[in-house]
């Protein structure tokens, strides 16, 4: 038992914090405001492998573990939150299926580029009608000679209107409820496939999302990630390490909203003194950088676990749970302490506010977290 | 990263559960009625090495360290939280001893209180007027040619009725600032003019004793003084420092205690024609539960980690001890609930765990005490 991390895990931590105060948060606020994919910050993520930070670095990955994953995404995300979860459904989401199910000729196509950032990728398994029951979606999709033809649609899709490839959850065998859920890469280019506006949401709003459309979509059977039926298992197995990735990022939200704070609070004065000398203030801040510490101890221990290659539904639950409940207390307390000027567009804490919200609702919302975790405690 | 613990700290740890399970939980109930220092049980815990856990075996300690010493307080507070402090105590006055001890004072005391033959360590810090705030204590010794005599009184100190040693603060030189000029002794029960005042009568971890001392002239030459003149101060918050481990591992105990007595009723109580667990008003509770337990778990072996590195474990321990403590109270309370009426009846053992975790957020530092810790630091770094 060391907590520690090893010497490549600092050097990747300290990498993506100086990309990130370089890169990232001199732009940040100007990317909210006007919903701005960061283009050349992506292609530069890319270029350090973080965009496939897990992926063997013959495959164009940086051929990390999933502590460095961890330690990236809280440093990216709190240089841009927005930016964080392009790079995360680019690790977790798709990149990370790809390496485990893929044929090898599906990870020469799919991987490489994917991972060194040349082409972005997405993961679409949510529909208008089932979020959080994904055993309800109702694309299907039909084979047909050496194709399958897709129709349906996919909404709130991370990276949907940029995405390259698109991981897609289509049904199968509706019989057979979600063991008949198979899982498509599909190209954006192919026919009958478009996609809707980028939605226009309350944070994370450098990062885009907009919903599919498959009608009479047809790609070739090499497209098929495993085998048929597995879509349901490589859904939810997927998402166990996207987890990881979310609660990450709810780090680095919290850290800049409580960074942003802390500065704020030895520097503005109120009768007589900074407010950082007030005991209202002070507990703020302890509680703040408690609750930060106890999350990210969560989540590393999510990461080790995904490591060593054990289960970890359960753990990466609780990290994402914690994580993301403990990032909208954090920033939202940080407004508090900016009083009036955090709830201007003038300084950055309601941005990290907005940005913290969405980390309850995606990859699996606080009350998914609790289910899983609740079945983990009952099973034991 | 690794997070494995060794297999001395596992091994400690089995043989904690072990003795707490057979030994410990069967005299739960009967304990907690009768207020009775379990003395059999702490004779046991000393053959096992668990008094002394992180004390060099030169010294009669298992020299297992720190983290197999929070492993070994978690394992004993699932099963009951008042053994556990008492054992968190004398571990934390071993350690004192061991590292600011002179070599006759190390080898007069240390084997005692590990076999078990001292009971218990005690920790003669808090006064009727000074609890949170030490340095404002106001117990005298006085210098008289190679001796020193001491008057003033305690409270609140844990064992400090059965102690065999018991480590006193006091004031030795008034004229310094309040949190300068105060020097620790060690006293040992029969010593004249040392007597046992007022037994507090507890709402919860009522088998640990938790009395006043006073002091009337009491005599001690020049070798029971611990540390140098005026280290004292220094000597009681590197004491706490550790101390807020013991109590952040405790709490952590106190939660599994709650959870597993929660999961086994709402598995087991039907309403609405199923199992209480199924619905997910009960289940998201045990979610949150057993979140939070792990979070505290994780945040305290984490400062054990740091204190056998011998890092600096301010930051990490208060964290810990907040976070714990805390928890551990949201988490009782949930037990409760979770049992409705039954849990505010003394048939089930949760009521005992709601009383037994309250003071977790008082003693070693009351969560106020811990965020100002805590604060101090953030507001200092860079």
């Amino acid at each position: 038992m060391d907590f520690q991390l090893t010497e490549e895990q600092r050097q990747v931590r300290d990498m993506c914090r100086d990309f990130a105060a370089k890169e990232l948060a001199p732009n940040a606020r100007r990317w909210d405001l006007n919903h701005e994919f960061p283009r050349d910050a992506v292609k530069k993520l890319g270029e350090l492998g973080l965009m496939g930070i897990a992926v063997p670095a013959d495959l164009g990955g940086a051929g990390m573990d999933n502590i460095s994953y961890a330690l990236a995404m809280e440093e990216i995300s709190r240089g841009c939150a927005g930016t964080g979860v392009i790079m995360s459904v680019s690790n977790s989401l798709f990149c990370d299926p790809v390496m485990k199910y893929g044929t090898d000729e599906q990870k020469k196509t799919f991987l490489a580029p994917y991972a060194s950032g040349e082409k972005l990728g997405a993961y679409a398994l949510t529909e208008p009608q089932s979020g959080s029951d994904a055993a309800e979606i109702k694309t299907v999709a039909v084979a047909r000679g050496d194709e399958y033809v897709l129709d349906g649609s996919k909404n709130f899709i991370t990276n949907g209107p940029q995405a390259d490839t698109i991981l897609v959850f289509a049904m199968t065998d509706k019989a057979k409820r979600h063991k008949g859920i198979t899982a498509f890469l599909v190209p954006t280019d192919a026919k009958g496939f478009t996609r809707s506006k980028p939605d226009d949401k309350v944070g994370i709003r450098a990062s885009g999302s907009c919903s599919l459309y498959f009608e009479g979509c047809a790609i070739p059977k090499r497209n098929r990630l495993g085998a048929e039926g597995d879509g349901f298992k490589i859904a939810m197995g997927t998402l166990d390490g996207g987890r990881i990735g979310i609660a990450s990022q709810a780090l680095g939200i919290a850290r800049a909203g409580y960074e942003l704070a802390l500065a704020y609070a030895k520097e503005r004065k109120a009768f007589g003194q900074p407010i950082s000398q007030f005991q209202a203030i002070q507990f703020m801040l302890a509680d703040m950088a408690t609750e930060l510490d106890a999350a990210r101890l969560l989540v590393w221990r999510a990461a080790w676990m995904k490591d060593k290659g054990v289960r970890h539904s359960t753990e990466s639950a609780m990290a994402k749970l914690y994580a993301s409940e403990m990032c909208e207390r954090v920033t939202s307390r940080g407004i508090q302490i900016h009083g009036g000027y955090g709830y201007t567009k003038e300084y950055d804490a309601e941005r990290h506010w907005r940005d913290s919200r969405i980390t309850e609702i995606y990859e699996g919302t606080s009350e998914i977290q609790r289910l899983v975790i609740a079945a983990g405690v009952l099973k034991d | 990263m690794n997070l494995e613990p060794t297999e001395v700290q596992a091994a400690v740890a089995a043989t904690a559960r072990a003795y707490a399970r057979n030994r410990i939980a069967p005299a739960v109930a009967e304990n907690d009625r009768s207020g009775k220092f379990p003395v059999q049980l702490i004779r046991g815990l000393g053959e096992l090495g668990l008094l002394a856990v992180n004390v060099p075996a030169e010294h009669g300690g298992s020299e297992a360290g720190a983290v197999a010493s929070a492993l070994s307080v978690m394992e004993l507070a699932a099963a009951d939280a008042s053994v556990a402090v008492i054992v968190g105590v004398t571990n934390m006055v071993a350690e004192t001893i061991a590292r600011y001890g002179s070599p006759g004072q190390k080898e007069r005391h240390l084997p005692r209180l590990a076999s078990g033959e001292y009971l218990a360590g005690a920790f003669g810090l808090s006064e009727p007027g000074a609890g949170s705030d030490p340095s404002a204590l106001s117990t005298r010794a006085v210098r008289r040619g190679d001796r020193w005599v001491l008057d003033g009184a305690k409270q609140w100190i844990t064992s400090g009725d059965v102690a065999g040693v018991v480590v006193v603060w006091a004031r030795t030189d008034p004229a310094l600032g309040e949190g300068r000029g105060i020097t620790a002794f060690l006293l040992q029960p029969g010593m004249p003019g040392f007597s046992v005042g007022r037994h507090e009568e507890k709402m919860g971890q009522r088998c640990s004793s938790t009395v006043s001392l006073a002091f009337d002239g009491v005599e001690l030459p020049d070798e029971a003084r611990l540390g140098s003149i005026g280290q004292g101060l220094a000597i009681a918050l590197s004491a706490l420092d550790g101390g807020r481990i013991g109590i952040a591992a405790q709490a952590t105990g106190t939660m599994r205690a709650a959870i597993d007595a929660a999961r086994t009723y709402a598995l087991d109580r039907k309403t609405f024609g199923k199992p209480i667990a199924e619905h997910q008003a009960i289940a998201f509770m045990l979610a949150d539960m057993a979140t939070w337990h792990d979070a505290a778990r994780l945040m305290t072996l984490r400062a054990a980690v740091l204190k056998e590195r011998d890092e600096p474990i301010g930051q990490a321990a208060s964290m810990a001890k907040l976070f714990a403590s805390e928890a551990s109270q949201r988490v009782v309370d949930a037990a409760v609930q979770i049992h409705g009426g039954y849990g505010y009846t003394e048939e089930y053992p949760v009521a005992k765990l709601y009383r037994d975790a309250r003071v977790q957020r008082i003693y070693e530092g009351t969560s106020e005490i811990q965020r100002m810790v805590i604060a101090r630091q953030l507001l200092r770094d860079p």
